[in-house]
């Protein structure tokens, strides 16, 4: 009896001191990574790190390579979410008390200020970098050999960015957010435009229906700021990040990211990653097992990592802490310096003049201007669906993984900036200088502006210059090459000229200190 | 973490020092946002109404009276010794007390207190709490249902 109890009070003190090894070993069953087997075996045992490959391959360390854009677009995300949650401790979203509750952000709750301010450019960030990351994926080729649907992905994660984005600056019902609300509500109402030219609204008001879904009503109000909250904390968030999981997914399932057929590694890598010291250091090696594995190819590889690998721990996960840490800088030292705007509470009866969407919807309010049809629905759509069809128009296989594809590829991206830019300005310079259509046919019909206008000419044009090099260069890839240069020129000069040059009622001024007082 | 980090005759190298101090680093920046994070929450504007309230001038509290304020939860009695305010809300689960001859009594569970407010029977944890009373400049009596005072404590005020 005595043996017995003095057995079992012994093995529940044993355990009780081995309490904290026994736990820890209990979630972290790899072991210390000190052996190429635990360094593996902690990447495919976490259930976080698992969705990434054992081993990376160097070309995709190479900070030359992607610039980091995807991981930044990424971790900005993560940004916005946890400054997002934070300010939705105090944020309240009724009319009544929105506007307040982000005064008391910024000039009362500790640290609201920079809250607030690293939820908004960490935002508007992820629009530039993911603009970048398409632009990189774009450029290598990335498209290419079994990632054509990622690019897909890629093109609705974008559009998504674009209006989570936007439903956030409707949150503090400010000025600028208000009628912002009233400029996208009129652009959901924009086919009105086309169905009036057809007469055929009574019968299929599809303006009117979208605009009145998202307002919750016929007029912006407490209705509308319910929804647009609603999308900005929940519904576009969580569809944000089933599609970034799925976007990883195929990243892996795609074999990686892209590298060139004809990759060497060279001295300048020996930089970006580490062979484990195997002697000595903090975690001391108890190698009792080597690492198998199977590799391509039929040549035996003498001295070299299996098809130039390497572990991805610590070496992938150090690079992905390098883009965090940047970005995490880059934002915390921008948010502690630039503030983000607020106006005067949301008032209906004082329109803004000129009434402006945020930056990054200026390049599309200037198409408005043109025609709300082609502006709102017709040309996005269009450009949208084009940027979605490149890897399915373009199916030529070689040069992936090469910025620009080659020589040809970097000469036909000069020649299609400098001769777009010359067009478009050209074309937005004739408008503003002359005026269209309809000041030299006051009775034109609606339907010929909507389908003849500087927004649509300029597309018309991008796809006959596409069509033009394809034709010149016998090639897809030279032929998107063009369509997508011009495509990130004329996003970006006309959203410089609707931030820079369009004062009140949308006329131009060359600065702002032009502008009529009013 | 291994012990086994400084040994006397193996000293620690450069590249496990910086290994190191920039996992240092790393924590102790990770527990300054967290501690910034939870600070966040601690509001520090409260919206709701001001736990200090006037009762009125001295010269309404004659000695010998007391009075009950419902709404402000507070005994207020008036003595030769000075005045004193006694809480009217059961330690227990925060009814309001009754004044019986002997003391209070709660009528949800029954606690019983004397009249000093000691709780001689029922559930009530704690005694009844004594609160402060300061005067303010216009000679008002302010009563702060936030602020705890030793029982006994009385004020003597002058108009």
């Amino acid at each position: 009896m005595n043996e017995i109890s003095r057995q079992g009070i012994d093995k529940f003190i044993d355990n009780a001191k081995n309490i904290i090894d026994t736990f820890t070993g209990s979630f972290l069953r790899s072991g210390k990574p000190t052996s190429d087997r635990s360094r593996a075996a902690v990447m495919f045992n976490n259930f976080f790190l698992h969705v990434q490959g054992v081993k990376t391959h160097m070309n995709t360390l190479r900070p030359s390579y992607t610039l980091g854009m995807g991981l930044a677009a990424f971790f900005l995300f993560v940004i916005a979410c946890v400054s997002g949650v934070l300010l939705m401790i105090y944020y309240n979203p009724s009319i009544e008390n929105a506007y307040n509750t982000v005064k008391d952000l910024t000039y009362v709750v500790f640290a609201g200020k920079l809250a607030r301010n690293i939820h908004k450019w960490a935002g508007e960030a992820m629009i530039i970098f993911v603009f970048l990351h398409m632009a990189r994926v774009f450029y290598t080729g990335s498209y290419k050999s079994g990632r054509e649907f990622n690019w897909v992905i890629g093109i609705v994660l974008l559009a998504v960015t674009f209006v989570v984005n936007l439903s956030g600056y409707i949150l503090p019902w400010d000025q600028l957010s208000y009628w912002a609300l009233v400029i996208t509500s009129n652009i959901m109402q924009s086919p009105k435009e086309l169905t009036d030219s057809l007469g055929i609204t009574q019968y299929f008001d599809i303006g009117g229906f979208q605009k009145e879904l998202f307002l919750g009503g016929l007029t912006p109000g407490k209705e509308s700021l319910t929804r647009v909250y609603l999308f900005h904390i929940m519904l576009l968030p969580l569809v944000l990040l089933i599609f970034i999981a799925v976007h990883f997914w195929r990243i892996r399932k795609d074999g990686g990211l892209t590298k060139p057929e004809a990759f060497q590694p060279q001295e300048s890598d020996a930089q970006l990653f580490s062979t484990p010291d195997k002697k000595g250091g903090i975690f001391t090696t108890n190698k009792t097992y080597g690492l198998m594995e199977l590799a391509g190819g039929r040549t035996p590889a003498v001295d070299k990592d299996v098809e130039n690998t390497v572990l991805s721990w610590p070496n992938l996960l150090l690079a992905e802490a390098a883009v965090l840490f940047v970005c995490l800088a880059a934002v915390v030292v921008y948010s502690f310096f630039i503030d983000a705007p607020l106006k005067e509470l949301a008032n209906p009866l004082i329109p803004e003049n000129p009434a402006k969407a945020p930056w990054y919807f200026l390049g599309l309010q200037e198409l408005l201007s043109y025609s709300a049809f082609m502006g709102g629905v017709g040309l996005p759509t269009l450009a949208l669906l084009g940027l979605a069809l490149i890897p399915y128009l373009d199916r030529e296989q070689d040069n992936v993984g090469i910025w620009f594809s080659s020589k040809m590829g970097k000469s036909v991206a000069l020649q299609s900036f400098f001769t777009g830019i010359v067009v478009l300005i050209g074309l937005l310079a004739a408008a503003i200088r002359f005026g269209w259509l309809r000041n030299w046919l006051p009775n034109i019909p609606q339907l010929i502006i909507t389908i003849v206008n500087p927004g649509s000419i300029w597309v018309a044009f991008v796809i006959g210059w596409s069509l033009f090099v394809i034709k010149k260069t016998g090639s897809t890839r030279m032929g998107a090459i063009a369509l997508f240069t011009m495509f990130l020129m004329s996003y970006i000069v006309l959203t410089y000229v609707g931030t820079e040059l369009r004062g009140p009622n949308w006329g131009f001024y060359w600065s702002r200190s032009q502008w009529p007082s009013h | 973490m291994s012990s086994a980090i400084v040994d006397d005759k193996e000293r620690l190298s450069r590249r496990d020092f910086i290994g190191l101090a920039s996992l240092g680093a790393v924590v102790l920046s990770s527990l300054s946002l967290l501690a910034g994070i939870f600070r966040m929450t601690r509001a520090n504007v409260h919206y709701e109404e001001a736990t200090k309230f006037k009762i009125g001038k001295i010269d309404n509290f004659p000695a010998g009276t007391v009075r009950k304020l419902d709404g402000r939860g507070v005994f207020i009695f008036a003595s030769d010794e000075g005045i004193h305010a006694i809480s009217s809300v059961c330690t227990h689960l925060g009814c309001i007390v009754s004044k019986t001859e002997t003391g209070f009594q709660c009528p949800c569970h029954g606690s019983r207190y004397n009249e000093s407010g000691k709780v001689i029977a029922g559930p009530a944890p704690r005694s009844l709490a004594w609160l402060e009373i300061s005067q303010d400049v216009d000679g008002s009596l302010v009563v702060d249902a936030a602020k705890d005072v030793p029982a006994g404590t009385k004020y003597k005020f002058y108009a």
